[in-house]
């Protein structure tokens, strides 16, 4: 120990001295600080990249009115004079398409994963409560393009053959084509994914009811249900909206499935159609850079790709801390 | 010290309940007492739940054997003994809440008001015999939640507010609790000191009226202010209901029960009414054990 | 007396009802408990469904030469070879990937349990950990592509001739990218092990006087081997799964292509190729191919391989309890 931290404490003072640090905390710290360097870059460089497509279009870039498609297509084949770069976008239908294929997922999906973590944690048998875990995993461990790849396959061909009404196909079509990639396949494919998050948080959350809780509502009289869903569950809950955040997280940074099922066509489904609305296609702001990832070279086309990056990136990664800062205090009472 | 002479009489917190009847000197094993105490006290104390020959073991390890007892409305029955003796999973089995324990298994017939217990509803029985743990355990919800909770999921239509309003009322007032929560029933049981959350367990073991109330060391985590309070809880509630309190605690036993049973290694050795067993023991263990011998 | 005899043989005693049987339980929850049933029972069919699908159509298209023929790109499938480059592919830039992960990684999280300090920096660097797992790869494989055609990289990949930037995709850069996609795993189980090393362990080797660096050296890292071990697999694996990254940074072309000039390794490390992630989605209706057949076959293996993965890391684990969500990114 070094001599004037010793001599600190035979004063008998609790001082917290600030000891130089070693070298092993300045290698270290520097590599600590060096990540933070990296996101800054990443933010700086989206943001920049980004702020032609912005500031060219205002606030209206969020806004309505015109095809998407064709916007884009006008931007791809700007003049080369910078002067004369296009950037006309109004985003509308991505970020509403965004936000119903997340939205659907997620509405599915939680009241299914918190049935399946109560079964697996408290109703199945001892047999297949143990299967449940590597099944979790294993739906947690698809890659993502496998899922598109069943997607587009298998069920967006069943979608078209068997969902799609022709009269209603023919309708639309000057309008929109309708092929069977669509919102529908989006979402439920999308719920799939996002499930196994849920279930693995809110399974954990369960498990970490004090079991004196439950022991003494069954003492009380109250039957194994009512116990689980009026003790467990509503004591699981701050845990329950941590997963719904990291879930929608996921959601929103989906690209590459989303891409291969949706039908690949800009498009802000229509609620007037009822039902069918869920057979048009749409794109999300990550599955369309995606799909046009070719024409990044053309600048305006790469800035307004950098666009949609920028609001994915800031809705993904910001639920993605909010849903990590939410589960931190959890933490403390043993509720991962 | 002699260890075989009586241990010096303790003075007991005198209670309203009907004087107990000391038995003639009992037989020394540990069946036959209960016959001769029903016999005693019979007219005054009405039987409300019976064990016979029963038997609990943890996968191999056998922790009750062959246990009979007699359990009486008007009555408190002390169950005493070392630690691991048996008496907390005999406790247990008599609201069936060894079944939590996926090894448990037992044999022998436990009987409510005649009825076996096996044959019940195990969320019927349990509303007629609750249960006190030892450790506080208030959900994390208000009080009147708290005390509520057995009303509103024990009912197939969930009672309004309105209704619940006096049931919860008579439980904390049974339960001593009232005059300290009237004033905020919103306020979350958490928050409430150990002592008022162990009256408020009792309060909610209380809430749907059961025949039995089972405590199992109800007081061993409250300091003594608080274990005064709630023995005198236990001789207030003694005339409606019958109690079946553990306790590693000899002097409360001697406080507040009327019938005690020693048990040892999951044996029954000996049941007799209090001052039987405190004041002349008749098996050696028990003289052992209520002496001090052992602990 | 029969209270010091030993304890008796063993009981009998067989449970007469199996507890708490929902038969007597109101109707609102029983449907409850049906509910939770079917979404039991579905998920395993689903799961079941995926994996039965997959290995259907991936064992009926995947014939041996395919793992081990160069892809054509011959538009004729019986003609257009198999996807060892691809698998080539998927193995460099895992291997890429992991190294430069795990050593950033390990380091990141024993500065976080070990030293942290100052408080605040300490909990800017978690959140930025944070934030990069939760980032959509695509937008990190964008970045990527600005950051490294910028032409002082040009050592990373190569120079098109006339063109001012550099090409800006190769392995090494995609490899880069995909670093950061594993490193938060890396950096979880890395942290995980650390906490669950007991204090003592750490004050015995201080007070025997050595530094905290040697400390960490001698004591920590071997003592949380198995936990860096979880990490990289567990990053591995979301690494051999990605595709955004792959697409946007590989360069597309359907074999492994050497950059011109320079000797192995380093050509074909700035080089560009293919991965199976990216042989999938090209041979699906969603990119230009339309081999449905090989598509399946890749993808049963590249299943195969993710899977393998998750089994190792899981196994590594060892079931600890803090398995939970680390594995769910």
């Amino acid at each position: 120990m070094d001599p004037a931290a010793q001599t600190a404490t035979l004063r008998g003072r609790v001082t917290s001295r600030w000891r130089a640090p070693e070298r092993a905390e300045l290698l270290l710290g520097a590599l600590a600080v060096g990540l933070l360097a990296v996101l800054a870059t990443l933010l700086a460089s989206v943001f920049t990249q980004a702020w032609p497509s912005f500031s060219h279009n205002g606030l209206a870039w969020f806004g309505g009115g015109g095809n998407v498609n064709t916007q884009l297509a006008n931007i791809y084949h700007s003049p080369a004079d910078p002067k004369h770069y296009v950037y006309t976008l109004h985003a509308w239908p991505l970020l509403y398409a965004t936000a119903l294929s997340t939205g659907l997922a997620v509405l599915f999906g939680l009241p299914f994963a918190l049935l399946a973590a109560l079964f697996m944690v408290e109703f199945a048998p001892p047999g297949i409560a143990r299967l449940m875990t590597p099944i979790v995993r294993l739906l947690a461990a698809v890659p993502s393009v496998v899922y598109g790849l069943i997607g587009i396959l298998v069920i967006v061909p069943w979608v078209n053959d068997h969902l799609v009404d022709p009269g209603f196909k023919l309708d639309v079509k000057p309008v929109v084509p309708i092929s069977g990639g669509s919102l529908l396949v989006a979402a439920l494919i999308l719920a799939v994914m996002i499930v196994p998050i849920m279930i693995a948080i809110i399974a954990d959350a369960l498990r970490a009811v004090p079991r004196s809780w439950i022991e003494g509502s069954a003492a009380l009289g109250v039957n194994r249900w009512r116990t689980m869903w009026r003790v467990a569950v509503r004591t699981a809950r701050p845990a329950i909206a941590a997963a719904v955040v990291l879930a929608t997280a996921r959601a929103l940074g989906e690209a590459i499935m989303i891409a291969m099922v949706s039908g690949n066509y800009i498009f802000a489904p229509n609620p007037l159609d009822g039902a069918n609305a869920l057979l048009e296609p749409i794109q999300t702001f990550a599955s369309t850079i995606v799909a046009n990832a070719e024409g990044f070279t053309v600048k305006p086309f790469g800035q307004t790709l950098y666009a949609f990056a920028a609001v994915a990136l800031v809705s993904a990664a910001m639920l993605s801390l909010a849903g990590w800062a939410a589960r931190q205090p959890l933490r403390r009472y043993g509720i991962r | 010290m002699d260890p075989l002479s009586p241990p010096p009489p303790i003075r007991r917190i005198s209670l309203d309940a009907p004087p107990t009847v000391v038995a003639p000197a009992p037989p020394s094993n540990g069946h036959a007492p209960a016959a001769a105490a029903r016999s005693a006290t019979a007219g005054s104390a009405r039987e409300r739940m019976r064990v016979e020959a029963v038997t609990i073991a943890y996968g191999s390890k056998v922790a009750v054997n062959r246990v009979d007892l007699p359990i009486r409305q008007g009555e408190v029955l002390a169950l005493i003994g070392p630690s691991g003796c048996g008496k907390t999973t005999l406790l247990r089995s008599l609201n069936r809440l060894t079944e939590l324990t996926p090894t448990a298994a037992r044999s022998g017939r436990i009987a409510l008001d005649g009825q076996d217990v096996d044959v019940l509803e195990v969320t019927e029985l349990r509303k007629r015999v609750s249960m006190v743990f030892q450790q506080p355990n208030p959900f994390p919800m208000s009080v009147f939640d708290n005390v509520a909770y057995a009303l509103r999921e024990g009912a197939s239509k969930r009672p309004r507010r309105a209704q619940l309003a006096e049931p919860v009322e008579l439980a904390l007032r049974r339960a001593g609790l009232w005059d300290e929560v009237k004033g905020n029933l919103d306020h979350p049981a958490l928050r409430l000191s150990g002592g008022q959350q162990q009256r408020l367990c009792i309060a909610r073991a209380l809430a749907a009226q059961p025949e039995v109330l089972l405590m199992d060391e109800p007081c061993s985590a409250l300091d003594p202010v608080s274990t005064t309070r709630i023995e005198q809880l236990i001789g207030e509630l003694r005339p409606q209901i019958a109690v079946v309190i553990v306790t590693h605690n000899l002097q409360q036993a001697q406080r507040v029960a009327d019938h005690v049973a020693f048990m040892y290694l999951g044996e029954l050795v000996e049941y007799g009414t209090s001052d039987q067993i405190f004041h002349a023991p008749q098996a050696q263990r028990t003289r052992d054990y209520v002496g001090g011998a052992f602990g | 007396m029969s209270a010091l005899a030993p304890p008796p043989t063993a009981p009998s005693p067989p449970r007469t009802r199996p507890r708490d049987s929902a038969g007597s339980w109101p109707l609102a929850d029983r449907i409850g408990l049906g509910l939770c049933w079917a979404a039991g029972i579905s998920l395993a069919l689903v799961a079941g469904a995926i994996v039965v699908y997959m290995g259907y159509q991936g064992l009926s298209q995947l014939h041996l030469h395919l793992l081990f023929d160069h892809p054509t790109g011959d538009v004729d499938q019986s003609k257009s070879g198999g996807f060892l480059d691809p698998i080539e592919g998927t193995l460099l830039l895992t291997a890429i990937g992991t190294a430069i992960a795990v050593p950033i990684g390990v380091g990141v999280a024993l500065w976080l349990v070990e030293f942290g300090r100052p408080a605040p920096l300490a909990r800017a660097v978690e959140s930025v950990v944070e934030v990069i797992a939760g980032a959509p790869s695509i937008v990190l494989a964008l970045f990527g592509l600005t950051l490294f055609s910028k032409p002082v990289f040009t050592f990373l990949s190569f120079k098109p001739s006339g063109a001012q930037e550099a090409f800006g995709r190769s392995f090494l850069i995609a490899g880069t990218m995909m670093s950061l996609i594993a490193l938060p795993l890396v950096v979880g189980a890395t942290r995980e092990a650390l906490l669950a090393v007991p204090n003592h362990l750490r004050e015995a080797s201080l007070a025997l006087g050595k530094t905290k660096g040697a400390t960490i050296r001698r004591v920590l890292l071997p003592s949380i081997r198995p936990g860096i071990a979880t990490g990289a697999t567990l990053g591995m694996g979301r690494i051999v799964g990605d595709t955004a990254i792959v697409i946007v940074l590989l360069g597309a072309t359907l074999g492994t292509e050497p950059a011109d000039g320079g000797f192995f390794p380093a050509n074909l490390l700035r080089g560009t190729g293919s991965t199976l992630t990216s042989y999938v989605y090209d041979n699906s209706p969603a990119g230009e191919g339309n081999a449905p057949e090989k598509a399946y076959a890749a993808a049963f293996v590249l299943l195969l391989l993710v899977i393998g993965l998750n089994v190792v890391a899981a196994r590594l684990s060892g079931g600890r309890a803090g398995g939970g969500p680390a594995w769910t990114r």
